[in-house]
């Protein structure tokens, strides 16, 4: 270490303590949660329509479900919420939920059946982006007036075939599953809308929060509800801020300005988990990265090709620098805490192994274009990657792009590889295995731009089949070994290279307790949270 | 900030209105029919440019997960399925009834997002004229004045330095060391998340609104989180207006009125700020206008780096999501702006200046 | 040494033997007097510097800016072997600035060809032909003026998606109108003259006039213009590198670089703070060149 170095580091430590005396200036009021994250992707509020995190994060705290997942035990899995209890008629295909008395909605309005049967049937018939998560069991907009109907105090539902009930029910905890508040909305219909333009800015649910207001790309704001009927939450108000660079969260976490920042890099981490009054936690998501290789390439539809790619991934250098603490090895499409998620990961970094397999296959230079949507982190996984295979004479040319701009060219079959993540859509073993190795028809007139093996061209070798076995399945040990047999051979044969999986880190005010961000199977959740 | 130069010398070039029969009403028609040529000139442009662009507004909406039904009732809910120019004069027809649509990703009309974002960065680049202003001027009278002397080549390096800075990264240094390391300011954003919404917003200026509401702690912590930003666009226009203001001040000392009242035994001060700067005013006026006009339409990277929610992050933001309600209104406001500011200077040219009649 | 006088001589001469002459000897003594300028020579040497820097690039540059290591990450300045540190994936940021000159300099070289020529060609035609055709080519100059100019660049680029050629494109695009409309005062002015009267007396078309004779006559005032543009094009440049839409990596493209580096200001200042500098030297570098040039070439409007 030279002098200027020195000096450099002398004043780090001396700016750091006049930080550090600084933050002891500034504290967020004892019933007010103050949250930095990027909100920026949220686009509607509607729980018909929401799909994306942050929006979930909205919907999870505002609205009720029939059944829900509890933040402080979330390996229980659903628990009744606006639904006592349910019946599984013999045929498997009718399931009658019993609703809770004297709840009501934020508007003062009881919550009825009627509501919880309106909910589901507005989501079907409106058929935005989340629908298919209702419609795979058979509900369409032309018969969810009888597929879903309500009788006095009791929901009943009927799928068109017997699926496991968990399966059903695990669906019923997502964002589309929320309740909304029949008199309300309709009373704010546009133009036979079923209210969805008010919705998407606007809020009727029955939950723990409601919303004060959402400005997009600001801030949302929700505040208690007094006549929750699990309890009053601790913190009266929340206030997510959207504050996009990690280095401005840290900043305002460790003044005191935020209680929780949840958007910090590996760095910031490292540099908050040693400032006082900060302690960080982590969570392991759903989130998975993977790399995919398009079948329509004549090379890289090679066995051979696909198998090197696997090698050529610094998977342990990865996760020990850049990505330190925020994502960990995994190489299976079901995340770790997934019903019948296999945990193993049998590739390591191997050059020699990879050039054997690339000769082979007889390839040589070979050049080929990645598609990558523009994150830090991501970016990073590319040029590592890039640079692996340099070292067997594959020529990577990096395409960096909105998240819209390489994802609609993704859809469109057009890239050779695509570097990217995936989040599974409910906590059941289903979402992610009927996408990654599901594909009944592999022309491109299908135009399944839903399933992540038809937009590689993956015809998938046979899994198509026993996915559709596994779904259908009541016995819970046979359809974990169903999952496990599939996971095995989709790592040996698919184009898809996984390689980690997410550990969301949020930075902590140290007197903040019970946080959590809903781990690999939902969503942020507020209520239990005390300080 | 060179390329802010071009606004100044553009104003001689434009070829001046026929003034001889009946001026006022001719010249008011073609400055209005101008105006309204560039305007939805500059609607088709940016129309274009998002319909050519790769990203598809369809699945900006509904995402990558959609069924193909979803995606296709979407589309024909935009209008997509109708030729270009037909969803172009549609456009236009709601522009003029000042509809600027529905931003695609929000749902929110645009005209309510531009309302609250405009006066954020109209605020910000206010402040930094106003700081540009009062120190760029002095400092160019008094490098003209002390031609050579130490204090015009200050002022000559605070200029040139100016010019070559970038400034987004100026942005993030500032906030590193004046935010993070001294903790002399406020963070990024426009106010402290205690503070938001505090005041009733009847101008959308927070530091108006807490004025007017006598709420003298919101106006501190927004003073806070303004003074840094607003100080980097007050340096930028510094830069230009103290070059411009030592030029016309030059040219002004040279001339022989200054020299005869210098004869007549006039005080230095009188020539200096009677005679010579009250020559310059107008000119001054142009310059200002115009560098005005650069923060207000220019400050996009400054807005990001300090998650500053004005119009320059909204058209980005908007641009790289594909919703093009958004990037039209903005542009259209933007380029709205700019073009009064530019009629508005050449008006005060032709009312003040004597050579210009 | 007597041949260096007797040619030193021969262009200072007050009597100039004939038209080329006469333009040597003025040429000479703007360079004596811009030589004079020192802030100017700064900037001219640190030009010169750096297009060397740029062209030597292989043979100085301690490694290779693309190699990455990273077990040696976001090492600190003054590291051995790394002197002005690594960036996150391990790579010498070192060499990558001196890689991104290049990158810097052809996306100045490209610009300062496009614009130019393009505005020149509008002007012309404009201040030439006059009538409608002025009417609208400079209406169309004005709609491009009244864009936000980031914002127009942005858009082409998202357009056309990133990469450099394209930031090129799209700064050309936000930088001609300027020019043209230069162009088209000097046009007007020229197309007036006597001497274009004589010239068509004798026969000659549009075409040739505008090419033969406005042309040449419009570029000097274009050159001085366009070196005082550099710097805006530097920093436009890295503006669009810094929002991740011009030089696609591993490129060490110099806003880019900041753009990496923004994420570990707080921890690891330099990554983000040397590629800054660089952007700035060069910048400053272009505008102390430009100011001089402008002093020799257009005494009035430097003063």
């Amino acid at each position: 270490m030279n002098a200027f170095n020195r000096l450099l580091t002398g004043a780090a430590i001396g700016l750091a303590v006049s930080v550090t005396s600084f933050a002891a200036l500034a504290e967020t009021p004892a019933n007010m949660l103050v949250i930095a994250h990027r909100i920026d992707d949220v686009t509607s509020i509607d729980p018909a329509e929401s799909f994306e995190f942050a929006g979930s994060d909205i919907s999870r705290n505002v609205y009720s479900r029939l059944v829900n997942l509890d933040p402080m035990d979330l390996a229980a899995g659903y628990q009744p919420d606006l639904a006592t209890s349910w019946e599984v008629s013999e045929d498997g295909k009718t399931i009658t939920f019993t609703m809770r008395e004297g709840v009501t909605f934020h508007s003062g309005n009881p919550v009825r059946a009627e509501d919880a049967a309106f909910s589901l049937q507005r989501a079907v018939i409106l058929n935005k982006t989340p629908a298919f998560i209702l419609a795979q069991f058979g509900f369409t907009p032309e018969n969810a007036m009888e597929t879903i109907r309500a009788e006095g105090n009791q929901l009943i539902i009927t799928t068109d075939k017997r699926y496991a009930t968990s399966f059903v029910l695990n669906c019923l905890t997502a964002t589309i599953g929320g309740i909304v508040d029949k008199e309300t909305v309709m009373a704010n219909e546009v133009d036979g809308d079923m209210g969805n333009t008010w919705l998407k800015t606007n809020s009727a649910g029955s939950g723990p929060y409601k919303l004060d207001s959402w400005r997009p790309n600001e801030s949302v704001t929700l505040s208690s509800n007094p006549d929750y009927y699990g309890g009053v939450p601790a913190m009266e108000r929340v206030i997510v801020r959207h504050v996009i660079e990690s280095a401005s969260q840290r900043l305002l976490l460790e003044r005191g300005d935020i209680d929780i920042a949840r958007n910090l890099n590996p760095e910031d981490v490292a540099g908050a988990s040693s400032a006082d009054g900060v302690v960080i936690s982590d969570e392991l998501k759903g989130r998975l990265m993977y790399l995919a290789l398009n079948q329509k390439h004549p090379e890289l539809s090679k066995p051979e090709v696909r198998q090197a790619f696997k090698y050529l991934v610094d998977y342990e250098g990865m996760q020990n620098s850049f990505l330190n603490g925020q994502y960990t090895i995994h190489q299976n499409f079901l995340p770790a805490t997934y019903l019948g998620a296999s945990e193993e990961n049998p590739f390591t970094y191997d050059v020699e192994k990879a050039r054997e397999l690339l000769t082979a296959a007889g390839v040589e230079n070979l050049e080929i274009e990645l598609g990558v949507r523009e994150a830090q982190e991501r970016i990073e996984i590319a040029q590592s990657f890039q640079n692996s295979a340099a070292q067997v004479g594959i020529t990577v040319n990096i395409t960096v792009g909105t998240a819209k701009q390489i994802l609609e060219r993704y859809r469109a079959r057009e890239l050779d590889v695509y570097l990217g993540a995936w989040g599974p859509d409910y906590p059941d073993p289903q979402t992610n295995a009927g996408t990654f190795a599901y594909n009944p028809d592999n022309s491109d007139e299908a135009n399944a731009t839903g399933l992540l093996a038809w937009r590689n061209s993956w015809d998938t070798g046979g899994l198509t089949e026993k996915v559709a076995a596994a779904v259908t399945e009541g016995d819970r040990d046979t359809r974990v070994q169903m999952y496990l047999d599939i996971q095995e051979e989709f790592r040996e044969t698919s184009p898809f290279v996984v390689m980690f999986q997410q550990i969301e880190q949020s930075g902590l005010r140290d007197n903040v307790t019970d946080w959590s961000t809903g781990q690999a199977i939902t969503h942020a959740a507020y209520w239990q949270v005390t300080k | 900030m060179a390329l802010a130069e071009d606004n100044n010398k553009r104003r001689p070039s434009r070829a001046p209105f026929s003034e001889r029969a009946w001026p006022a009403v001719a010249t008011t028609l073609k400055t209005l029919g101008s105006i309204a040529v560039t305007l939805v000139g500059l609607l088709f442009i940016t129309f274009i440019i998002g319909r050519v662009m790769p990203i598809d507004p369809v699945l900006a909406i509904v995402g990558e997960r959609a069924s193909q039904s979803t995606y296709d009732a979407v589309y024909e809910q935009l209008g997509l399925d109708k030729p270009l120019i037909v969803q172009f004069l549609y456009y236009l027809w709601d522009v003029i009834h000042l509809d600027f649509g529905t931003s695609l990703l929000n749902a929110r009309p645009v005209s309510e997002d531009i309302a609250r974002v405009f006066p954020a960065t109209l605020e910000l680049a206010t402040l930094g004229i106003i700081i540009g202003v009062t120190l760029g001027v002095p400092l160019g009278v008094l490098a003209a004045v002390r031609k050579g002397s130490w204090i015009d080549q200050v002022a000559r390096v605070v200029a040139l330095v100016g010019y070559s800075m970038p400034i987004f990264w100026l942005g993030l240094m500032g906030l590193l060391i004046f935010y993070g390391i001294l903790g002399w300011v406020g963070g990024p954003g426009r106010v402290g998340i205690f503070y938001v919404d505090v005041v009733p917003s009847v101008t959308g200026l927070i530091l108006i609104d807490a004025a007017l509401d006598g709420n003298w702690d919101v106006f501190k912590n927004a003073f806070s989180h303004i003074i840094l930003p607003a100080s980097l666009l007050g340096y930028f226009s510094l830069a230009y207006i103290s070059r411009m203001t030592r030029s016309f001040m030059l040219e002004q000392l040279s001339a022989e009125y200054i020299t005869t009242a210098r004869v007549k035994g006039m005080s230095e001060w009188n020539v200096v700020w009677r005679h010579a700067f009250n020559n310059i005013r107008v000119q001054l006026i142009t310059v200002i206008a115009l560098s005005y006009a650069t923060l207000l339409e220019g400050s996009v990277l400054t807005e990001i780096i300090f998650s500053w929610p004005g119009i320059g992050s909204y058209i980005t933001t908007a641009l790289l999501s594909a919703d093009m309600n958004a990037v039209l209104g903005g542009t259209v406001v933007v380029g709205l702006v700019f073009i009064l500011l530019n009629i508005f200077s050449d008006l005060l040219y032709k009312v003040f200046d004597p050579r210009a009649k | 040494m007597s041949e260096t006088q007797t040619l030193r001589q021969w262009l200072l001469t007050d009597t100039p033997s004939s038209r080329r002459h006469a333009k040597l000897s003025a040429l000479y003594q703007g360079w004596l007097s811009f030589r004079s300028n020192t802030m100017a020579m700064i900037g001219l040497w640190i030009l010169i510097l750096l297009v060397l820097v740029a062209f030597a690039a292989p043979l100085i540059a301690p490694h290779d800016p693309f190699v990455q290591s990273l077990g040696n990450r976001l090492a600190p300045l003054g590291t051995e072997d790394h002197v002005l540190g690594t960036d996150s994936l391990g790579r010498d940021i070192l060499s990558r600035l001196i890689y991104g000159a290049r990158i810097t300099l052809y996306i100045v070289a490209l610009v300062a060809l496009i614009a130019p020529v393009a505005g020149l060609l509008v002007g012309t035609v404009a201040g030439y032909v006059g009538g409608w055709t002025d009417t609208v080519l400079m209406r169309i100059t004005d709609i491009f003026l009244a864009f936000p100019r980031l914002v127009l660049a942005l858009a082409f680029v998202a357009a056309l998606g990133a990469g450099i050629e394209n930031a090129v494109l799209a700064i050309s695009l936000t930088a001609w109108p300027p020019y043209a409309r230069i162009a088209r005062a000097e046009t007007l002015t020229i197309r007036s003259s006597d001497y274009i009267s004589a010239i068509k007396l004798q026969g000659a078309g549009p075409l040739r006039i505008i090419t033969k004779h406005i042309w040449p006559l419009c570029i000097s005032s274009l050159i001085v213009r366009v070196t005082l543009d550099m710097a805006g094009i530097i920093l436009a440049a890295a503006g669009l590198g810094f929002l991740g839409l011009g030089a696609q990596p591993p490129s060490p493209e110099w806003g880019a670089m900041i753009s990496e580096g923004r994420r570990f200001i707080l921890d690891h200042w330099w990554v983000a703070t040397m590629p800054g500098l660089a952007i700035f030297t060069v910048s400053l570098a272009f505008n102390l060149l430009g100011d001089g040039l402008r002093d020799v070439l257009d005494p009035k409007a430097g003063e």
